[in-house]
């Protein structure tokens, strides 16, 4: 028996997310009982795939194959579960990223399997098999028992720690066939914003709202976050005006995050807003409005003129870095 | 082109969430329904692609009765049809199994579905849906382009974007910049009246999730304020006081 974890890469490289669904399979694997075994797919070298051993892969299955490079929801699922089937895998772990999210469902309907997205617990098996996951975007969590035999659990990213156990390297190269005829969507064009920190993997964030008035000022949101290593985000309404893509817009129509610091500029904190970041571990709203809504939900709050507290604000980030 | 859109009928975004009867059923009092924004998105989209290219458009719900105004509304927007299947919808997987029994044998081009549901955020039924029916699924597209056969999109992926294709028949979700929702006008609120809403019992499905009990998130202590004259030590509190960075 065995706990079997999607080891999703990005262009050969784990990111965080992935090392953490790792660590979270090493431990719903010492709960369940059974080994913790990663799955690779694509070009990925040797030194990456130590570090699933590294943080509780006991073993690893790795389709090393340049036709597997770019993400491909039916190829995947189809390897995944194959995998599942001969590991004898009772509980399928992924992170929820795009591509998490996109090949859960299809192994989980391939393997009449229950599934649960946007968990952020480990399981209880004092009654059934249970975990707690993010329902109404963040407005509350519900706790969900899953009654089938094989279970798919998909975990939202920065939820849980990554533990070093510092595990034997075992690689095992996969044995399953892939052919064209498999790949019924084809990949024309990948661009990826290089350099950026994915929005739904941050771990902080700096985000700003109509406050900021226009695109040309976001100079001051961008500073602020180059110096602090921080993500960029935005309001609805910035990201509807075109000041900032869409990909930027968090809440309940938007991405819902949750990295350890969101700074909240010129943004009043409505329901909406609020849903997809309330989350986050500390919250700083600045706004000028003393009344505005966002600082009840915040931790620590600014009244005060974005256009003179970001200076300020700015210099003393550059100066302790 | 057949296209089958589904739509979830999910509380209205500023709705105060709470429970009752022991914190185990989400409390409706009072709260409106809307059809799910994203499922907005991707009727509307399917309407744009059928005056292109001529066919038909079906919506289709899980649920109970009272979601009906939800259906009628997706009628009065311009879907031709209406299907629901009469069932409380229990979780990601059954909702998807209860759309491939009924899509299994109807010969629809192309299935669209939100990202997510805003109530249980799940983003799941599309993946499952398409498996069940054998069919490729494209998540989270932002622009879709039909092109005889085939289907050109782009969509989000993690730090960026793709550009891709797939020949129908497919399924696939709809992301926010696919296009602009469509508000019903008078002539389609009336036409909504008349157009058929086909009701469908459930078939029976091995249901592997069910909610026992759900939290809200525990309150915030209060905010603490910092001068803003002096703004910039709030660097040194979230470093040394609230140790994120
Ligand atoms: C169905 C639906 C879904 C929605 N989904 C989302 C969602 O996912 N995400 C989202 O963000 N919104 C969403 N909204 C919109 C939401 O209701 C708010 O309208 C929006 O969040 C407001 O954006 P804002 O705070 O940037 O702008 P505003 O509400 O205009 O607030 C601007 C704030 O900036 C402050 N300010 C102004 N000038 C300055 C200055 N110089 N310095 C400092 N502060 C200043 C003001 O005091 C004010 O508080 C949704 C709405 C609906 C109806
Ligand atoms: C009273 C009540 C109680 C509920 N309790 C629960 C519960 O405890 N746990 C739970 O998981 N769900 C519950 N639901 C169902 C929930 O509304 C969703 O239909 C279902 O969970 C799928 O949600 P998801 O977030 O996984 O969907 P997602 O996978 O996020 O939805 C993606 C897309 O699938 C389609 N879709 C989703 N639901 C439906 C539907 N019902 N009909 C047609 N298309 C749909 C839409 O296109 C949607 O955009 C309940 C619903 C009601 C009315």
């Amino acid at each position: 028996m065995s706990v079997l974890v999607f080891a999703e890469n990005s262009d050969g490289i784990f990111k965080k997310s992935t090392l953490e669904a790792i660590s979270y399979a090493k431990e719903v694997a010492k709960i369940t009982g059974g080994n913790c075994t990663a799955i690779s797919i694509g070009n990925v070298n040797q030194e990456q795939l130590s570090l699933l051993a590294k943080n509780g892969a006991e073993k690893i299955i790795s389709f090393n194959h340049d036709s597997v490079n770019n993400f491909n929801a039916e190829v995947f699922s189809k390897i995944i579960s194959e995998t599942a089937k001969s590991e004898n895998s009772k509980t399928i772990v992924f992170s929820n990223t795009y591509s998490g999210k996109s090949v859960a469902p299809r192994t989980a309907a391939s393997l009449k399997a229950a599934i649960v997205s946007g968990v952020i617990s480990y399981p209880d098996l004092s009654n059934g098999f249970t975990v707690k996951r993010t329902v109404f975007s963040g407005k509350a969590f519900a706790n969900v028992n899953m009654s089938s035999e094989i279970k798919v659990i998909s975990i939202t990213p920065n939820s849980f720690v990554i533990n070093e156990t510092n595990d034997a390297l075992n690689i095992i190269p996969a044995s399953n066939q892939v052919d064209a005829n498999d790949f019924k969507t084809k990949s024309i064009e990948v661009s990826k914003a290089s350099g950026k920190i994915a929005l739904t993997e941050a771990e902080l964030v700096i985000s700003g709202g109509r406050g900021l008035k226009g695109p040309e000022n976001w100079h001051l949101v961008e500073d602020l976050a180059n110096a602090l290593g921080a993500a960029t985000a935005c309001s609805k309404p910035v990201s509807d005006m075109h000041w900032r893509p869409h990909s930027e817009h968090v809440g309940q129509t938007g991405i819902t995050i949750k990295p350890n610091l969101y700074i909240a500029i010129g943004i009043s904190g409505a329901i909406q807003h609020l849903a997809g970041v309330s989350s986050s571990k500390v919250i700083v709203a600045i706004n000028k409005d003393p009344e505005a809504p966002f600082f009840k939900a915040a931790d620590y709050g600014i009244v005060g003129d974005a256009f003179d507290v970001l200076p300020a604000i700015i210099n003393a980030a550059k100066n302790r870095a | 082109m057949k296209i089958l859109v589904c739509i979830s009928n999910v509380p209205d975004t500023t709705t105060k969430v709470s429970f009752t009867e022991n914190n185990s059923k989400f409390n409706t009092q009072g709260v409106q329904f809307i059809i799910n924004p994203y499922d907005e998105l991707a009727l509307t989209k399917a309407l744009e692609i059928t005056e292109k290219v001529g066919g038909t458009v079906t919506a289709i719900n899980v649920g109970l009765a009272e979601t009906e105004p939800s259906i009628r509304k997706a009628l009065a927007i311009g879907a031709n049809d209406a299907v629901r299947i009469n069932a409380e919808p229990a979780d990601a997987y059954f909702v998807a199994e209860q759309i491939a029994n009924y899509a299994g044998s109807l010969g629809f081009d192309l299935i669209l579905t939100g990202r997510e549901s805003i109530d249980y955020n799940g983003g799941m039924v599309s993946g499952i849906l398409a498996s069940l029916l054998n069919l490729p699924s494209v998540n989270v597209i932002t622009s879709i382009e039909v092109d005889g056969n085939t289907a050109i999109m782009e969509r989000d992926i993690d730090g960026g974007k793709e550009k891709l294709s797939c020949n129908f028949p497919f399924v696939a979700s709809a992301q926010k910049e696919l296009t602009e929702p469509r508000i019903p006008n008078m002539r389609g609120i009336m036409a909504a009246r008349t157009k058929p809403l086909q009701v469908i019992e459930a078939q029976s499905s091995a249901i592997g999730s069910s909610t026992q009990s759900f939290e809200l998130p525990a309150p915030k202590g209060a905010c603490k304020m910092i001068d803003a004259s002096n703004a910039g030590d709030l660097i040194r509190i979230l470093n040394e006081e609230a140790k994120v960075i």
